[in-house]
């Protein structure tokens, strides 16, 4: 049986750049990027990608104070997609509707919290929070948006290290594909820039981005690029059945068209290109394309030294040739590395792509490193192109998990 | 300290846990449930609250005694005014 076509019909973000798809994309097109200095716990001034959404705008103060950021990230992407989606959602049934939240990691930032709370008192623990169970559970993002919108459908986390916003689309396609729900809210949020040990772990490993101008500190490709900088951020997306999106008369942003994801099985951090290039052509295959169709290719390179030259090979072996109406670029220059909502975030930025017919660029390059330099590479400047049918999103993460997103335009 | 400066403490302290709430018409004689949104947890909330501004423990046999501002101020006053009496 040929499975049911799956459209994206709504979207919810908060980038440390915009905190609407509209306001986004503007700044991705203006090239302005969404990095800051932020005090961080133990290590003073560092360089955070920091959103200002408004947490009220969804939620009462209670709320805030008593859930996560995480959480708080997810409710509001949650609502904003479901707004943009013009679903009359108090007619859905709520036991139909699924929420699928891709996460880099949870709990870390109220751990430290904790124990943070608890050295202000001699480590008794008879000061710890009651709240510290229901705020570091795994599911904790999916299980806050659920209890503000009042779904009773399935809601839960996706772990995928920093492949977890395609991993949060995907599975909502399969789960809508399946029959599970009939209406999916999905993607990826991140909370990390309020734990040090994410920012600690990164400059243990060399690999923390340090540079005078916060708004030039992530440069992947970029020769003098020294590392990631770490950022919070949401994008949640509404899937539907094809079907169903048609009898709303819904807006349609665009359809899922191939997905894979594989695992390299080779080290704890370092990034596998044979692997990786397994992986987009899986997606490729699955979504019946060719490398020549794919229009954008959007890169997941992390301004690491190692990691932007190995993704590199890995688009080389599958782009490298007879790819004409190939761009590739980047969306971590502008907001840094968003982690569990990376993959989410930066498909997001392209969407409007399929409208404008305009390519953003990745930003912050001053001198190419040679090994980056691949055919395709939309650098500095937006590009025009003569079409846009299909964008590809990867997303890779630690343990060796990777992710390859296709959508594709839209058409009946 | 006297019963309506207890009371004060209390309503502070729900204040800072219970952010949304109106507080300037709380009945003292009826319970806080009845009046606020506030939870089980919320509750535990107030517990830890008094054990971490003002060191006052409150067992858990006793937390029926927080139900309203009057019985928080019969019972929490005593514990006050002896926290500082050993100061």
């Amino acid at each position: 049986m040929k499975p049911s076509r799956i459209v994206i019909t709504g979207v919810g973000l908060t980038a440390p750049n915009g905190n609407t798809l509209a306001e986004f994309r503007a700044n991705l097109l203006a090239g302005k990027a969404g990095v800051e200095r932020m005090e961080i716990r133990y290590m003073g001034s560092q360089l955070a990608g920091v959103c200002h959404y408004d947490p009220l705008k969804y939620q009462k103060k209670k709320e805030v104070r008593v859930g996560t950021r995480a959480g708080s990230i997810s409710i509001y992407c949650a609502r904003e997609a479901l707004a943009d989606s013009g679903v009359n959602f108090e007619a859905l049934p709520k036991d139909r509707v699924g929420i699928y939240i891709g996460c880099t990691e949870h709990g870390n930032v109220e751990t430290e919290n904790e124990i943070y709370n608890i050295s202000k008192f001699n480590y008794d623990t008879k000061f710890w929070s009651h709240y510290h169970n229901p705020r570091t559970v795994a599911n904790n993002p999916a299980g806050e948006a659920s209890l503000n919108l009042g779904t009773t459908g399935p809601a839960y986390t996706i772990g995928a290290a920093c492949a977890a916003g395609n991993l949060g689309l995907i599975h909502a396609t399969q789960m809508l594909r399946l029959g599970e729900v009939d209406f999916a809210i999905c993607g990826g949020v991140s909370e990390s820039i309020h734990t040090f040990g994410i920012f600690a772990g990164f400059k243990s490993q060399n690999a923390l981005a340090t540079h005078e101008d916060p708004l030039k500190a992530s440069r992947p490709f970029d020769l003098a690029r020294n590392g990631i900088v770490v950022s919070e951020g949401g994008a949640l997306y509404t899937l539907e059945r094809l079907e169903d999106a048609q009898a709303r008369g819904a807006k349609i942003y665009a359809e899922i068209a191939g997905y894979h994801v594989n695992s390299d099985a080779s080290d704890y951090v370092l990034p596998n290109p044979v692997r990786q290039t397994e992986c987009i052509r899986s997606a490729l295959g699955r979504a019946g394309l060719r490398p020549a169709d794919i229009h954008i290719v959007n890169t997941h390179a992390t301004a690491t030294p190692l990691g932007d030259i190995q993704e590199c090979e890995a688009i080389r072996a599958v782009f490298g040739e007879n790819c004409p109406d190939t761009h590739i670029n980047n969306t971590k220059s502008y907001i840094g590395h968003c982690m569990g909502a990376a993959g989410a975030l930066e498909l997001a930025g392209n969407l409007p792509s399929f409208e404008d017919l305009t390519v953003h660029p990745t930003i912050n390059v001053d001198n190419l490193d040679p090994k980056c330099d691949l055919p395709g590479l939309v650098l500095n400047q937006p590009r025009k192109a003569a079409k846009v049918d299909t964008i590809l999103n990867n997303s890779f993460g630690m343990l060796g998990i990777n992710s390859t997103l296709i959508v594709r335009r839209f058409v009946p | 300290m006297t019963k309506d400066e207890c009371k004060q403490v209390v309503l502070t302290i729900i204040a800072d846990i219970a952010p949304d709430e109106d507080l300037s018409n709380v009945k003292p004689d009826v319970r806080l449930r009845d009046q606020l949104q506030l939870d089980s947890m919320d509750f535990l909330d107030i517990v830890m609250e008094l054990r971490k501004r003002h060191g006052i423990e409150v067992p858990e046999a006793d937390y029926m005694q927080l139900a309203s501002l009057d019985s928080c101020a019969e019972y929490l006053t005593p514990k006050f005014n002896a926290l500082a009496g050993k100061q």
